[in-house]
C-alpha cells in the first residue's frame, strides 16, 4: 500500500514552508529515520526524517518550491513491487480526505503568510513620496536593533539563544556576525539572574536589550524588572535610572498550552516607571523599537510570534522612529470606534472590513504604546462616533479595555450612546485542544457582535 | 561561633589604624543616633542597623580604588558612610527629608550615589547580587580594570538568583567580589537552621569561584583578604567570594526584639570580639596615640553625627510636587 509523505509543520505557528532540497531520489530505498529532505521555514532550515520505510516512488513537489502548505502531499512511498504511477493515481483519487480533515473549517489557520490585507494609512512622520519596502515584523525588529547598535556602542543584546543560534525566533539573525560576542551575548537559561545582571549593567551606564524567548519566562525575572529597573529612578530621587529594553514574544502562539500562552500587556502597563509598547505592523515594530532603545527608561516591548512572519510596508528611511504615546488611526469611520493594539489589531481590522460590507463605518485605532497611552485620540474619536469597542488578547479582569472604558466614562460620559464593550480573551488558562483554544481567544466574530450591540443594529 | 585570635600586624601604619578607628566609630555612633531618632519617631518604616559589622565595610573600602563600585542590601548605612557619602545626606534620607540622598523618596533601604559609585541600598533580599555582577559586566564591557563589590547576608546566600549569578559571573569572568556578611542570623533564623551547609565561602565551588572565610570582626584581616580578592578580579581572573564571619549586635531591624538569641551570646561577642575595641587596643599598644587623643577623635565624631542629626531634623519634608517627579527620565 503506497504511503503519502506530507509537508510537515515544524513549529507551532508554521503554516507553509519551502521545500529546499530533496536528499533522496525516486527509486531510492527509504528507511525509517532517514533524512530525506530539507525544509525551510521563516525561522530555520530543518531536516525532515522519513517515518515509514519503502521505496521513494514519486516526488510530487520538486525542490525549491516555495509556500508549500502544511499537510500537502510532497512524495509517495511505495512498498516493494508496487507500481509508482498506479499508486499516485489511486492516492490522487482519495486525496481530498486527509487534506480536508486537517484544514477543517472549525479551525481556520491564521492567514499568517499572506501579506496583511489592510493598507497602512500614511503616517504623518513619513514624508510624502517615501519608498516603501515589504518587510516582515521579524526583519523590522532585527533592523531596528542593528541600526541602534551601529549608532551607539553602549547598546548590547543579551538573552537565550540570541547569538550562535541566531535567535529562538530568528529575530537576531546575523547580529552575532556583525557585532561579535562582546555585544550579542548568549545567556544560560536563568531569566532572574541575567535580567538582574542587565539591570546592573544599565546602572553602570550600558544600554541593554534583554530578549526573553517569550514573556512567559520573564515572570521569573519580574522582581528585577519591577523592583530594580522600574523603581530605582524614583527611589534615587532621579539620580540613577536604567536605560534598557526588555523584548520578546508575548501572548498566545498556537497550541502551546497555558504556560506558554499569555498576554502580559495589562500587567506591565500598570507599573509606573516602565514604558510599555506593543506594536502591530512591521513599520511600528521598527520605529518603536528604535525609540525604545534610545529612551532613557526601562521599556517593555511586547512582540507576537504569529505576527513575526507577517509582512507590512516599512518606509525606507535612514532613521525611522515612531514616538511613544501617539496612537495611530488605521481606518477612519463614523459609527463606532474600535480600539486595539498588537495582534488584537488583526481582529479589529478584519471586523471593520466585514462591518463595512454591512454598512457600518468603524474607526480603528491602534494604541501602539500602552504606557504612555494616547487616550486623547480615543476620546476624540468617541466624541465623534459615540460608541466604543476594545479588543485585546489578554484576560478581562484589570484589562487595558477596562481601563479605556473607565477613562471614557470619566472623560466622555456625555458622548457615549452605549456602554463600552471590552472584547478580551476568555477568563481561563489557555487550553491545548484546538477547538478549545480557538474558543479561548478573542475572535473577529466577537468584535463584530460587540459592534452590533453598541450600534443597536 | 568560636572567638578568633585577632590579627596584629605590627607594620600597620599609625595613619591606617587611626583611619580604621575613625571610620568604624563614625558608623557606630551614626547608627546609635539613627536608633535614637527612630525611637523618637523621626525615622519611620524599616531601619536596619550595622552595629557590630563595621570592620567589614571599612576594611574592604580600604582595598578599593577610584571607580570601583558597590551595592548592598537594606543594611546599608555603614556602606554609604565608608564610601564617602555625606552623613548629613544619609541621615536626612532616614528622616525622609528634602536634603536626603533620594530627596526623601527612598528611605533607609533605598539610597544611591552615582558620585560615590554606591548603587544601593536594595530592599529585596538577594536582588543586589546580580546587580553587582551587572556593574562588573559594565566595567568589563567598557574595558577598564575596576571591580564591583556585591554585599549580601547569610540569608540572601540561599537565594536562587545568587547561584544564577555565580554561574554567569564565573562563565563570563566578571570582576565582582561577592561579600557574604555572615552575621549568623537571617532575621530570626540562625545559620544552622537555614543553611544545609554552613560554610558559605564554599558555595561558589560548584561554579569554580574561589572563596575564603575571614574574621569579619578584624579589620586588618578583612583588608588583607580584600586586597587579595581585588588583585584576583583586577587581573581578569573572574569573581571571588569572601565570607565575612561577623555578628550584629542589634535586632534585624528596629522592630525586632531578637528573642531568638540570648543576651549573653550578644554580650560575649561585644566583650571578646568587638572590631572597634580591637583597633583601639592596637593603637594604644603601639603607642600610636594616647587615650586623650582617642577621646578627642570620639568627640569629633560625635560632633559630625550630631550635626547630621540636626540637619536631618531641620531639612524640610520634600515639596508635595515631588510626588510626581523622577518617575521617568526625560527622553
Amino acid at each position: 500500500m503506497a504511503i503519502e509523505i506530507l509537508m510537515p509543520a515544524l513549529s507551532p505557528t508554521m503554516e507553509e514552508g519551502t521545500l529546499a532540497k530533496w536528499l533522496v531520489k525516486e527509486g531510492d530505498v527509504i528507511e525509517s529515520g532517514m533524512i530525506i529532505a530539507e525544509i525551510e521555514t521563516d525561522k530555520a532550515t530543518m531536516e525532515f526524517e522519513a517515518v515509514d520505510e519503502g521505496i521513494m516512488g514519486k516526488i510530487l513537489i520538486s525542490e525549491g518550491t516555495e509556500d508549500v502548505t502544511v499537510n500537502t502531499p510532497i512524495a509517495v512511498l511505495l512498498e516493494e513491487g508496487e507500481d509508482a504511477s498506479a499508486a499516485v493515481v489511486s492516492i490522487a483519487a482519495a486525496a481530498p480526505a486527509p487534506a480536508v480533515e486537517v484544514a477543517a473549517p472549525t479551525a481556520p489557520p491564521v492567514p499568517a503568510a499572506a501579506p496583511v490585507a489592510a493598507t497602512m494609512p500614511q503616517d504623518s512622520e513619513i514624508p510624502e513620496g517615501t519608498e516603501m519596502k515589504s518587510t516582515t515584523v521579524r526583519e523590522a525588529l532585527r533592523d531596528a536593533m542593528a541600526e541602534e547598535m551601529r549608532r551607539d556602542e553602549m547598546v548590547y543584546l543579551m538573552g537565550e539563544e540570541v547569538a550562535q543560534y541566531q535567535g529562538a525566533y530568528k529575530i537576531s539573525q546575523g547580529m552575532l556576525e556583525e557585532f561579535g560576542e562582546r555585544r550579542v551575548i548568549d545567556t544560560p537559561i536563568t531569566e532572574h539572574g541575567f535580567t538582574g545582571i542587565a539591570v546592573g549593567s544599565a546602572f553602570g551606564g550600558l544600554k541593554p536589550i534583554v530578549e526573553f524567548m517569550t514573556f512567559n519566562f520573564a515572570v521569573q525575572a519580574l522582581d528585577q524588572i519591577i523592583n530594580s529597573a522600574a523603581k530605582t529612578l524614583y527611589m534615587s530621587g532621579g539620580q540613577m535610572g536604567s536605560q534598557m529594553v526588555f523584548r520578546g514574544a508575548n501572548g498566545a502562539a498556537a497550541r502551546v498550552g497555558a504556560q506558554h500562552s499569555q498576554d502580559y500587556a495589562a500587567w506591565y502597563a500598570q507599573i509606573p516607571g516602565l514604558k510599555v509598547v506593543m506594536p502591530y505592523s512591521a513599520a511600528d515594530a521598527k520605529g518603536l523599537l528604535k525609540t525604545a532603545i534610545r529612551d532613557p527608561n526601562p521599556v517593555i516591548f511586547l512582540e507576537n510570534e504569529i505576527l513575526y512572519g507577517q509582512s507590512f510596508d516599512v518606509p525606507v528611511l535612514e532613521d525611522y522612529t515612531v514616538p511613544f504615546g501617539v496612537a495611530k488611526i488605521w481606518r477612519e469611520g463614523t459609527d463606532v470606534t474600535i480600539v486595539s493594539f498588537g495582534i488584537g489589531m488583526k481582529y479589529a481590522l478584519e471586523a471593520a472590513d466585514r462591518l463595512a460590507e454591512g454598512g457600518i463605518s468603524a474607526e480603528v485605532i491602534d494604541l501602539r504604546t500602552l504606557r504612555p497611552m494616547d487616550t486623547a485620540t480615543v476620546i476624540k474619536s468617541v466624541m465623534k462616533t459615540n460608541r466604543c469597542v476594545t479588543v485585546e488578547e489578554g484576560w478581562p479582569v484589570g484589562s487595558i479595555g477596562g481601563h479605556i472604558a473607565s477613562t471614557l466614562m470619566q472623560e466622555a460620559f456625555d458622548y457615549l450612546d452605549a456602554p463600552v464593550i471590552t472584547c478580551t480573551g476568555k477568563d481561563v488558562p489557555m487550553p491545548y485542544a484546538a477547538n478549545l483554544e480557538k474558543l479561548a481567544l478573542v475572535t473577529t466574530d466577537e468584535v463584530i457582535e460587540a459592534v452590533h450591540k453598541v450600534t443597536y443594529r | 561561633m568560636a572567638a578568633k585570635k585577632k590579627t596584629n600586624k605590627p607594620n600597620t601604619s599609625k595613619k591606617d589604624l587611626l583611619h580604621y578607628y575613625r571610620e568604624m566609630l563614625l558608623i557606630r555612633r551614626f547608627e546609635e543616633k539613627a536608633g535614637q531618632l527612630y525611637g523618637m519617631g523621626l525615622i519611620g518604616g524599616f531601619c536596619h542597623l550595622y552595629i557590630g559589622q563595621e570592620a567589614i565595610i571599612v576594611g574592604l573600602e580600604s582595598a578599593t580604588k577610584q571607580g570601583d563600585k558597590r551595592v548592598t542590601s537594606y543594611r546599608d548605612h555603614g556602606h554609604m558612610l565608608a564610601c564617602g557619602m555625606d552623613p548629613k545626606g544619609v541621615m536626612a534620607e532616614l528622616t525622609g527629608r528634602e536634603g536626603g540622598y533620594s530627596k526623601g523618596k527612598g528611605g533607609s533601604m533605598h539610597m544611591f550615589s552615582k558620585e560615590a559609585n554606591f548603587y544601593g541600598g536594595h530592599g529585596i533580599v538577594g536582588a543586589q547580587v546580580p546587580i553587582g555582577a551587572g556593574l562588573a559586566f559594565a566595567d568589563k564591557y567598557k574595558g577598564n580594570d575596576n571591580v564591583s563589590f556585591a554585599y549580601f547576608g547569610d540569608g540572601a546566600a540561599n537565594q536562587g538568583q545568587v547561584y544564577e549569578t555565580f554561574n554567569m559571573a564565573s562563565l563570563w569572568k566578571l570582576p565582582v567580589i561577592f561579600v557574604i556578611e555572615n552575621n549568623q542570623y537571617a532575621m530570626g533564623t540562625s545559620l544552622q537552621r537555614g543553611s544545609s551547609t554552613p560554610e558559605l565561602y564554599t558555595r561558589g565551588a560548584a561554579f569554580g569561584i574561589p572563596g575564603e572565610s575571614v574574621d569579619g570582626m578584624d579589620v586588618l584581616a578583612v583588608k588583607a583578604a580584600g586586597e587579595k580578592a581585588v588583585a584576583h578580579c583586577r587581573s581578569g581572573e573572574g569573581p571571588y567570594i569572601l565570607e565575612m564571619v561577623t555578628y550584629r549586635y542589634r535586632g534585624h531591624s528596629m522592630s525586632d526584639p531578637a528573642k531568638y538569641r540570648s543576651r549573653e551570646e550578644v554580650q560575649k561577642v561585644r566583650e571578646e570580639r568587638d572590631a572597634i575595641e580591637h583597633v583601639r587596643e592596637l593603637i594604644l599598644q603601639g603607642k600610636h596615640a594616647s587615650e586623650d587623643d582617642l577621646k578627642s577623635i570620639d568627640k569629633e565624631i560625635k560632633t559630625v553625627v550630631n550635626e547630621a542629626a540636626e540637619f536631618s531634623r531641620e531639612s524640610p519634608e520634600p515639596a508635595l510636587s515631588e510626588l510626581w517627579t523622577d518617575i521617568y527620565a526625560e527622553a
